[in-house]
């Protein structure tokens, strides 16, 4: 059967690419010195990388659908093999050792981890003997989700191990409980509010809303059928929160580094700091809110051609955006992001094959996170982590990375009347 | 629900999204403001450094216009490097080391390429180097010495560290600032506020005019002047009479705590330090560790205080009431207890205290020291009571005076000697050397010279100070203008005053007095010790003289330390009552004592113990090593 590719979804592609490598021609045009530094431009080179990842998509397209399903494992544990091999050949740049270099140019193997790791767990979670109620499978599961994250972490690049939280979406739609996310964001609340208030508040916080439900639940006593509310619960509930809000507030102070802590308090607005560590959030917020309603036009941000904005062609480039094209330019990135991953769930919901449905989860996850971690940190809503923003940010490992991701899922898409279980 | 929940948070993330930029974009216009400012070109207004006048109004430092090559190094495009470097008369090293000093720094913000040239050097660069984008001429003003002395409390001048720019937004790469002595303590009074100056930008970096019509501007504020309590005749004749010498001189006028006279040995001329042989110059002067001119001997070296301090003593015991003025002391050449000995030179005996000070004789301060140590019921508590007796005169801590450097000196309580003796044993007689000002005591001159000022005002003395006004208003500071008491009632003071008066008369300075000035004062001769291959040894003792005139209206208190001078009267007694004179006189006639000194040198005294071979101190003893 002929495969029919999703337009849409590749159209939204075209047009982040575009919007992005205009961003990074406006942004890297600010490095000429004259004589002293006449290297190669950042947008010459991301428009050859454009052009291979246009070659890839072919290739992409091109091979046996089921190729995907079955090499799945295989391309993991390469995956994986690449990320250990980092600890011996990888090259250091600016402090993480995350490079393999080749040449002149260089590969980031975390980039190509998440597509190898979103098989990987559509592959295993597809396996019909497989349960999430099932605690074996859980932990298993939860193993190929984390060794890619625990290579990576101490590279050091926290940013690309926090994408590995995109897998919840995916395990969610499979029927893990929403109580882990419960829990999570939980536990997320009480770690800002003991940082904010402290845990003495907290704690006492906690046994107000616990005595609160307690005492509503006891109101349906009379419900025959569900079990009577235990006070010794709520107890041991309130204590784990007591005890958690407490050892936060030790960990913050004891375990963490300063700019671990710095990046946090910036954010939580507890001190104020546009020179040192702050500088990059303040001029980013900045560079953004500088733009006004339409911006100030392609080529005439003030800040992104003084180069005041660092890291603006990689993990800033929203901020070109939101400088040069204003409210509506930067809108219109939300926007596509956004349609983006409305139209990979609407894509995946409409799988035959319970592989192809968990991978399209996977991908719409993992481009949620970065949607959500980059643009929020741009904007100064969360703490700086250096997480790139796809097929915008600079960078020939990223774009390839994500170009793979999404389009093994529309070559399955394409095949899906073909694909079943 | 499994279905709606990645679409509900993304669906919730995105409109907060968009509500952070309609908040950013549309609603708060700051970033539009900072954004501008952010690019604009900024050019900086120095004003101009306050000056610096001796306390008779006298200029002692002054400025005079310097002008710097600057470079913004994204301006820079392709040049003419070879005409370039000829121009500026630099290799091209030293223009590749600068350019990555630049960017390293920031490579939109200026930073100087060829720091302080002189006029005639500026002013062929100023049409020519126009043809050069990213390079211009800054115009800055330098100090200018009228004085060549001073050097140490005067201080200087330098280009700010890169964490001082940190710690401070005022400065940026190319500032200078003080870096010591008056210069440093006060920076912020001297150096003013620079004007800003912006300018609107094309997007090429050039500048086309004022923003906003100047809105944003800043006007510099030019620096206040300040009015030393240094006296420029003491602090020139100081210097001339420490020629060939080390040590320190430092004069109080005791009414005021006002510092007459700050002066150092080694010295040199301040005005090496300004133009282009300037890191040259202090790189030899930082270099040089075995003179040591940069270290301000006035406030900072500690040497044992010698006999001077047994004036302290003699308060001290009057105070705790352990001796009469008239109880006389037996010297038989020294003193014995147990089986040592202190030895003393020779003159009558037994001794009362106006002539025990008169003569400085060991024996009568040993045994006066014991008494005071030995009136309380334990050591420890004896010399606790002591050392509260000492401190209350400034010695032994920090002064506060207004200077950024400094050293504590060392009064031994109890509790040092207990952590020496961790298992008891000692008693008065173990600390002996202190009744002499000997052992385990050390003081700095500038302590000496204030405890002669709490002597000279019978009990109580003014925290010794540097500023006498910022543009013409008077120091208010209580710091300064607080009387601080000591712990002597004022009718013990007579006496000891007498006594020095008699060192004058009598004593062992009798050869220095001066016609027509009371003077009081207190001969000290410090054993001293160095370290040679590991090996203490004995070196020429410092030659130390406290003073005060006149006797019954002080109008200066002086301390001089001469190192390896030997006798106290030998070099420091004339120097300090040459000082009394020029000070109360205006002129010398005492030019016998002037002329010896002037052609005095003690380089050779220096140079012993760097030789290598055993040599002679204090003109007789051979030492060995």
């Amino acid at each position: 059967m002929k495969p029919t590719f999703d337009i849409s979804i590749i159209l939204i592609y075209i047009a982040l690419i575009t919007i992005g490598w205009l961003s990074i021609y406006s942004a890297s045009s600010v490095e000429d010195y004259g004589y002293v530094f006449n290297l190669s431009t950042e947008y010459g080179t991301q428009l050859l990388w454009i052009a291979m990842a246009v070659f890839l998509i072919t290739i992409l397209l091109a091979v046996d659908v089921r190729f995907y399903e079955g090499f799945a494992y295989p391309v993991y544990i390469v995956s994986l093999i690449s990320l250990a091999g980092l600890y011996v050949f990888g090259k250091e740049v600016s402090g993480a050792t995350s490079w393999y270099g080749i040449g002149s140019a260089s590969i980031q193997p975390s980039e190509f981890a998440k597509f190898a790791t979103a098989l990987a767990v559509s592959k295993f979670l597809s396996n019909m003997d497989v349960s999430l109620f099932n605690t074996k499978d859980l932990l298993i599961v939860g193993g190929i989700i984390a060794l890619p994250a625990i290579l990576i972490v101490p590279q050091p690049d926290p940013g690309s191990a926090l994408v590995y939280v995109a897998f919840f979406f995916a395990l969610h739609r499979m029927g893990l409980s929403p109580w882990y996310l419960l829990l999570g964001l939980v536990a997320i609340a009480l770690f800002l509010g003991t940082l904010l208030i402290g845990p003495l508040y907290v704690s006492m916080i906690t046994v107000v809303i616990m005595i609160i439900v307690f005492l509503l639940s006891r109101k349906r006593r009379h419900k025959k059928r569900l079990a009577k509310p235990r006070i010794s619960l709520y107890t041991i509930v309130a204590c784990v929160g007591i005890a958690y809000a407490f050892s936060t507030s030790y960990v913050f102070d004891n375990v963490f580094q300063d700019r671990h802590r710095n990046r946090i308090n910036i954010v939580l607005g507890k001190v104020e700091d546009n020179q040192g560590i702050g500088y990059n959030s303040n001029q980013s917020k900045i560079a953004i809110g500088s733009g006004g309603l339409l911006g100030k036009g392609f080529f005439e941000g003030t800040q992104t051609h003084g180069g005041f904005v660092p890291e603006q062609s990689t993990d800033y480039i929203f901020t070109a955006i939101g400088e040069e094209f204003g409210f509506v330019g930067a809108g219109t990135v939300v926007i596509l992001f956004m349609l983006l991953i409305y139209r990979l769930v609407i894509m995946a919901e409409r799988q035959r094959s319970k592989f192809a449905l968990i991978y399209g989860y996977c991908v719409a996850g993992i481009f949620f996170i970065h949607f959500f971690v980059n643009i929020g940190m741009v904007l100064g809503l969360l703490p700086t982590v250096g997480i790139p923003l796809p097929f915008m940010s600079y960078g020939g490992s990223g774009l390839w990375g994500f170009t793979i991701l999404l389009f093994i899922f529309i070559k399955l898409d394409g095949h899906r009347l073909s694909l079943e279980d | 629900m499994k279905k709606l929940l990645l679409l509900s948070i993304a669906t919730i993330t995105g409109l907060t999204f968009l509500g952070r930029l309609f908040y950013l974009q549309i609603i708060d216009d700051s970033s539009k403001l900072k954004s501008e400012l952010n690019a604009l070109k900024v050019v900086y207004d120095y004003p101009e450094r306050g000056f610096v006048y001796d306390r008779n109004g006298e200029l002692m430092v002054a400025n005079q216009v310097a002008y710097d090559v600057m470079i913004i190094p994204r301006e820079v495009k392709a040049f003419d490097t070879l005409a370039l470097l000829e121009m500026l008369h630099v290799d091209k090293k030293y223009l590749n080391k600068k350019f990555e000093e630049a960017i390293n720094w920031s490579p939109r913000r200026p930073s100087v390429l060829v720091p302080q040239l002189t006029q005639p050097e500026f002013a062929p660069l100023q049409e020519r180097l126009r043809k050069y984008p990213g390079f211009y001429i800054q115009r800055r003003t330098l100090r200018k010495y009228m004085v060549n002395h001073s050097a140490h409390a005067l201080g200087y001048i330098r280009e700010v560290s890169p964490e001082t720019i940190l710690d401070d937004p005022h400065y940026q790469l190319g500032d200078l600032a003080g870096k010591s002595g008056v210069e440093l303590q006060y920076e912020e009074e001297l150096r003013g506020r620079k004007g800003v100056k912006r300018f609107l930008r094309d997007r090429f970096g050039r500048a086309l005019e004022s923003y906003e019509d100047g809105r944003y501007d800043t006007i510099p504020k030019a620096g206040s002047d300040i009015t030393l309590t240094l006296d420029n005749v003491l602090q020139e004749y100081g210097q001339q009479l420490m020629t060939n010498k080390r040590g320190g001189i430092v004069a109080i006028e005791p009414k005021t705590g006002e510092i007459l006279s700050l002066v150092s040995a080694p010295f040199y001329d301040p005005s090496i330090l300004m133009g282009r042989d300037r890191s040259k110059n202090i790189t030899r002067l930082i270099r040089d560790t075995i003179s040591t001119p940069t270290y301000n001997r006035g406030l900072q070296a500690i040497y044992p205080p010698g006999s001077p301090f047994k004036v302290l003593n003699a308060l001290i015991a009057l105070q705790e009431g352990v001796v009469s003025t008239t109880e006389g002391f037996r010297c038989n050449h020294g003193y014995s207890y147990g089986n040592r000995k202190m030895g003393c030179h020779a003159h009558a005996s037994p001794l009362a205290m106006e002539a025990g000070i008169a003569q400085s004789c060991n024996a009568y301060f040993a045994q006066v020291y014991r008494r005071i140590v030995e009136s309380k019921k334990t050591p420890t508590q004896g010399l606790n009571n002591w050392n509260k007796h000492v401190t209350s005169f400034g010695l032994g801590n920090f002064l506060g005076n207004d200077l950024p450097v400094g050293q504590k000196g060392r009064v031994p309580d109890g509790d040092y000697y207990n952590k020496i003796y961790p298992n008891g044993g000692w008693y008065a007689t173990t600390t002996i050397s202190n009744a002499i000002g000997q052992g385990e005591v050390s003081t700095t001159p500038i302590q000496l010279a204030n405890m002669t000022a709490a002597i000279a005002n019978q009990g109580y003395f003014y925290t010794p100070h540097i500023l006498k006004k910022i543009d013409g208003k008077p120091l208010t500071d209580p710091a300064y203008t607080t009387k601080r008491y000591t712990t002597i009632d004022k009718k013990h003071f007579p006496v000891v005053i007498e006594g020095m008066n008699q060192v004058y008369k009598a004593g062992t300075a009798s050869r220095l007095q001066v016609p027509g000035i009371e003077i009081c004062g207190k001969t000290g001769t410090a054993e001293n010790f160095t370290k040679i291959n590991g090996r203490t040894v004995q070196l020429t003792d410092h030659s130390v003289f406290i003073a005060f005139a006149p006797k019954d209206n002080p109008k200066i208190a002086i301390a001089v330390f001469v190192e390896n001078g030997h006798y106290g009267a030998t070099y420091a007694g004339k120097i300090a009552s040459l000082m009394i004179e020029k000070h109360l006189k205006g002129e010398i006639t005492r030019t016998d004592l002037e002329t010896w000194i002037l052609a005095q040198s003690l380089e050779e005294e220096y140079k012993k113990p760097l030789s290598g071979e055993p040599f002679r101190i204090n003109r007789g003893k051979l030492v060995n090593f």
